[in-house]
């Protein structure tokens, strides 16, 4: 059983809940390699997903753990909901709510957006990324693929390189690895760093090619242009030069070191195609691991506590 | 996160290291009855075995299913009586039924074990085997599970003890012992690995509570680890 009713971001969790969590997806791992691959575990439960964001791996993979739960599920798009004739998300909600939800996954273009479904509804809900704040499941995966790769978490160097401060993947990221005892460096040029690298568990650095040997993992962000507001990198191609990873920079790299991504990936912007089609990229078994991970936070959170009006 | 892979002959039992079962249940609790001691658990062992390989005339197709937990070890007990019969190892497997509960919701969900059955189950003849038949759900859940797995030719059963009071109408193949019970009690089937010793207990199931909540108080001690399973 979890500490929390809601996962909202991963900074809630105690390393115990982090530990369910990634134990109870090794269940599900099993679950998902079999041929049959539909468990009866939330027959007539009804799990809503509310993407008000444009997603297609979170989405899809949220919806495949909650089929193979059991669970009947809705799928909701901002664009095709009441939300484009001006209902607000308190009432959507509440409508939702009248037909009997057992959880909300939810998708927001704004932080906070969950804790406003939070404080509107019983159901239980799990964040699938808002704005720029947090996306936990996103994280939990990756530990999840650090921990099946690497055996353990403790100790790891992991490099977080990228547009740090407008990333909600580096906002739960960070905190869970902290959590874990891994050590976290946030790199990129200055506008893309947090002013507060310590609030997320880590230190930060503008000088990629000095923390290069160190690390055991160089997990790269996506360059977000939807999410930069007006011009904080000069261009494109500088910060390919400056920051992208290539088979030179990787040279530099320690033999054992893998390269992540949360996708979807820029080639050419962020890394190179030969960089992420590596045999030491695990960015495939990050997708992988989404939907164990995410069956496993769906099971415990809706399996945490006795309700007797279903007794 | 203090864990690391364990290796070697450790590993394959390395899912049970997160199953909170510290050895012996606290002194002051005690049960109302032992009804079976450590060697009449041995004999019924040895005569359920032998009961098996008469009915499914020798080891060959036969694949030994041990429900998680208790049923896991009496399935190794068993598997390996039937090796020194037949002087030849026995398929043996592990279920967990916990995603096949039809009791989601109205408790806390139970921790999750792997399930491991390296064989097809197609052309086998199975035997399930628990501790304790009770109302027969736990069994129901058992048999909804093995079929998503495969098709069995024959799935038979076998417990160590049959308290009565079914809800469903499933019996046993091979029984260890018959025990009238009443609901108010509880049946634990004690086992030296994971209780410190082994026998077939009554317990009065509000002091069975009590004296499961002070050794899990005890286990709150030991440090739980995140270990890989099925490694």
């Amino acid at each position: 059983m979890l500490s929390v009713r809601n996962l909202i971001n991963t900074s809630d969790l105690t390393v115990d809940d982090i530990e369910q969590i990634l134990t109870h997806a090794q269940t599900f791992d099993e679950v998902n390699s079999r041929m049959l691959k539909k468990l009866p575990t939330l027959r007539g439960r009804t799990i809503v997903n509310l993407f008000l964001e444009p997603s297609t791996r979170t989405k899809s993979s949220f919806e495949l753990a909650c089929k193979r739960l059991g669970a009947d599920t809705i799928s909701m798009a901002g664009s095709s909901s009441s939300v484009v004739k001006g209902e607000s998300l308190v009432d959507t909600i509440k409508t939702l709510d009248a037909m009997g939800v057992d959880m909300y996954i939810c998708r927001a273009r704004f932080a906070g957006s969950p804790e406003i479904i939070e404080r509107t509804t019983s159901a239980r809900i799990v964040n699938a990324g808002d704005g720029k704040h947090a996306h936990p499941t996103q994280a939990l995966l990756d530990l999840h693929t650090l921990y099946k790769h690497f055996g353990h978490l403790d100790g790891l160097n992991v490099g977080i390189l990228g547009d740090c401060l407008h990333s909600r993947v580096t906002g739960s990221l960070a905190p869970a690895l902290a959590k874990m005892g891994a050590h976290v460096t946030l790199i990129g040029p200055p506008p893309f760093l947090p002013p507060r690298p310590d609030a997320l568990g880590a230190s930060s650095t503008s000088n990629l090619d000095a923390v290069l040997p160190d690390l055991d993992v160089l997990y790269m962000l996506r360059v977000q242009m939807e999410r930069i507001e007006g011009a904080l990198i000069p261009s494109i191609r500088e910060y390919s030069a400056l920051f992208g990873m290539d088979k030179t920079r990787a040279a530099r790299m320690q033999k054992h070191a893998v390269f992540m991504h949360p996708g979807p990936v820029n080639r050419g912007v962020e890394l190179t195609s030969d960089i992420a089609d590596a045999p030491n990229s695990l960015i495939l078994d990050q997708v992988n691991a989404g939907v164990s991970v995410r069956m496993s936070v769906i099971y415990l959170l809706l399996g945490g506590e006795a309700d007797d009006t279903r007794a | 996160m203090q864990a690391h892979v364990e290796n070697g002959a450790q590993a394959s039992h390395a899912s049970r290291d997160i199953l909170v079962e510290p050895a012996s249940i606290p002194e002051e609790f005690s049960p109302k009855a032992t009804v079976m001691d450590a060697e009449a658990l041995s004999r019924a062992l040895t005569r359920i075995a032998h009961e098996i390989l008469e009915g499914n005339g020798g080891a060959d197709n036969l694949a030994i299913v041990g429900i998680v937990t208790r049923g896991q070890n009496l399935a190794e007990e068993l598997a390996m009586r039937i090796e020194q019969i037949e002087g030849k190892p026995v398929l043996l497997g592990t279920l967990d039924i916990s995603l096949y509960r039809d009791d989601f919701g109205t408790r806390i969900a139970p921790v999750l074990h792997a399930t491991r059955l390296p064989f097809a189950l197609e052309g086998k003849t199975v035997v399930l085997v628990d501790d304790v038949l009770y109302t027969g759900r736990t069994i129901r859940a058992a048999l909804d599970a093995l079929m998503d797995y495969g098709r069995p030719d024959i799935v038979r059963l076998a417990v160590i003890c049959d308290r009565g009071h079914r809800e469903l109408p499933i019996r046993a193949d091979y029984i260890g012992k018959n025990i009238p019970s009443a609901r108010n009690e509880t049946v634990h089937v004690a086992l030296k690995e994971l209780d410190g010793h082994s026998a077939v207990e009554i317990w009065d199931s509000k002091v069975w509570a009590a004296a499961k909540a002070a050794r899990a108080e005890v286990a709150k001690q030991r440090p739980v680890k995140l270990t890989p399973q099925g490694a």
